[in-house]
């Protein structure tokens, strides 16, 4: 396991999401209203990148008719077939237990700690003023 | 695994589907009033026939079945002789094909439809112990249909609800569901089968010009019932119904549930109270009669066929009776796995309709 710096907090702002590759893999993040979420750009069906897929919420149901709208913004839905993945573990919708997103966690931390170390932010100089989205990988 | 010759019916079986036929409408005028009997001879209405089963269709009766005279499996006589006896049946369940479904007057419907079931108690239930029935209800009209099931369900012989595959509307629409509330509330599944109304082309894509070609779409139908029942949620608001296709085949399943179960995978938003897959609540939730089966080749391939529904509690044996489906006694088909014999021929049955577990 291996600390990665993605970015400063105020260049990845809400609403927004980045295509990023570390050891190698593709790696999706997306900012939600502050929160951060780390996936492998892969779709577990095919492969289709998840960075294009759509962020919306989950259609939920008690009975025929009742259409429930929860969770907006959450719920990625893949760009090629649909499948509907949780943003915040990767679960599919369609096979929960079985077809799963890779997730990653992802902390915020502030410029003195990312200057300690260990991490690996060969892009980045860093300010100890900011803060910084982490990854671990 | 050991598969299973081409064989004989064990005794003891329960046959899920075979079919009485009423001999004419005369034979109906008992359990008419005197008005429905006067419209039939003032109407000079002979008989209400169908082109679903043409009676002079090899496919309709096994010639070895067919009487000197009048209509194949007219009588509990004929039954008897045919199958009731030498392959000595527990029990057989009546699904009358008569063409009720055909008329369009809502008033007619239910009358005909309430004496045909009638017609099934006495001329049939009553002078044979072994045999059990469907409910035919009238879907010209659902009231109609709703007070059918009420009038015919403190009879326990009574052990299904029976409609038609091609009706006026999909039967997973709303408005049928009076129906289903019936049918869950007596402990009575929902049997569909082949046969059509007529009030659309019996093939999706309109009129055919052969009867191959009809009887070949009725499974189409079928499936096409199946897709409505689950899409429009009836499984999930009747979580106590079971639905039994009859005569639908099964050997379609594996590549329809790919199918279904692939787009619900990606267009589940538009039907969120589906929540669990297709292929999961046909398993759980739908059964099929044996025969006709469209088998493959071999009994190998069968036998892989069924591996890939994954159940075994699916298939309820049928002869299909005085339908030409098999020659001679051999209704069990090559290639069931031998330790699923038993569960088809009873277990699967008795699951099915609770009323056959009853004294
Ligand atoms: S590749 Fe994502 S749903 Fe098919």
């Amino acid at each position: 396991m291996s600390r990665h710096v993605v970015s400063s907090v105020d260049d990845f702002p809400p609403g927004t999401r980045r295509l990023i590759t570390v050891k190698g893999r593709p790696i999706v993040v997306f900012n939600i209203e502050g929160e951060y979420f780390a996936l492998l750009n892969r779709c577990p069906h095919q492969q289709a990148s998840l960075f294009h897929g759509t962020l919306t919420g989950l259609v939920a149901s008690s009975e025929p008719g009742c259409y429930k709208f929860e969770r907006e913004g959450e719920i990625l839905r893949c760009p090629w077939h649909g499948w509907e993945f949780d943003i915040r573990t990767g679960q599919s919708y369609c096979d929960p237990s079985k077809i799963q997103a890779k997730s990653y966690k992802i902390e915020i931390e502030d410029g003195a700690s990312v200057v300690k170390g260990p991490y690996i932010a060969e892009t980045f100089s860093i300010v100890v003023e900011e803060n910084y989205v982490v990854l671990e990988l | 695994m050991s598969l299973i010759p081409p064989s004989l019916i064990p005794p003891g079986a329960i046959d899920c589907d075979v079919h009485p036929a009423v001999p004419d409408l005369r034979a109906l005028f008992p359990y008419l009033n005197n008005h429905w009997r006067d419209q039939v001879v003032q109407r000079g209405m002979g008989d209400l026939e169908t082109i679903s089963y043409p009676p002079n269709a090899p496919l309709s009766a096994r010639s070895d079945w067919r009487p000197a005279s009048g209509k194949p499996a007219s009588s509990v006589a004929q039954m008897r002789e045919h199958i009731l006896d030498p392959w000595q049946i527990r029990t057989a369940i009546l699904n009358p094909l008569y063409g009720v479904h055909l008329l369009f007057s809502e008033d007619m419907a239910a009358a005909f439809t309430s004496a045909l079931n009638d017609w099934v108690r006495h001329e049939w239930l009553d002078r044979d112990e072994r045999l059990r029935a469907s409910i035919v209800v009238p879907l010209q009209n659902v009231d109609m249909a709703v007070a059918e099931i009420e009038r015919c369900a403190s009879d326990r012989r009574f052990v299904q609800v029976l409609v038609m595959a091609l009706g006026e509307t999909p039967l997973g629409r709303r408005h049928f569901w009076p129906i289903y509330a019936a049918a869950a509330r007596h402990g009575l599944p929902l049997g569909i089968h082949p046969g059509s109304s007529y009030r659309h082309p019996v093939t999706p894509t309109g009129w055919p010009s052969y009867f191959t070609e009809d009887y070949a779409a009725q499974s189409l139908a079928l499936q096409n019932q199946l897709t409505s029942l689950i899409t429009e949620g009836v499984f999930q608001k009747f979580p106590d119904l079971t639905v039994v296709l009859l005569e639908s085949g099964f050997t379609w399943l594996p590549g329809y549930l790919w199918r279904l179960t692939k787009f619900w995978r990606g267009l589940r938003l538009e039907v969120p109270w589906v929540n669990v897959s297709p292929t999961e609540l046909v398993r759980e939730r739908v059964r099929f009669t044996l025969q006709p089966l469209d088998a493959p080749p071999t009994a190998a391939d069968l036998e892989a066929l069924l591996r890939h529904v994954d159940s075994d509690k699916m298939l309820l044996f049928s002869s299909d009776y005085p339908h030409w489906q098999f020659d001679g006694d051999e209704a069990i088909p090559a290639g069931l796995p031998a330790q699923s014999l038993q569960r088809i021929l009873v277990d699967n049955p008795m699951d099915t309709y609770p009323r056959l577990g009853e004294p």
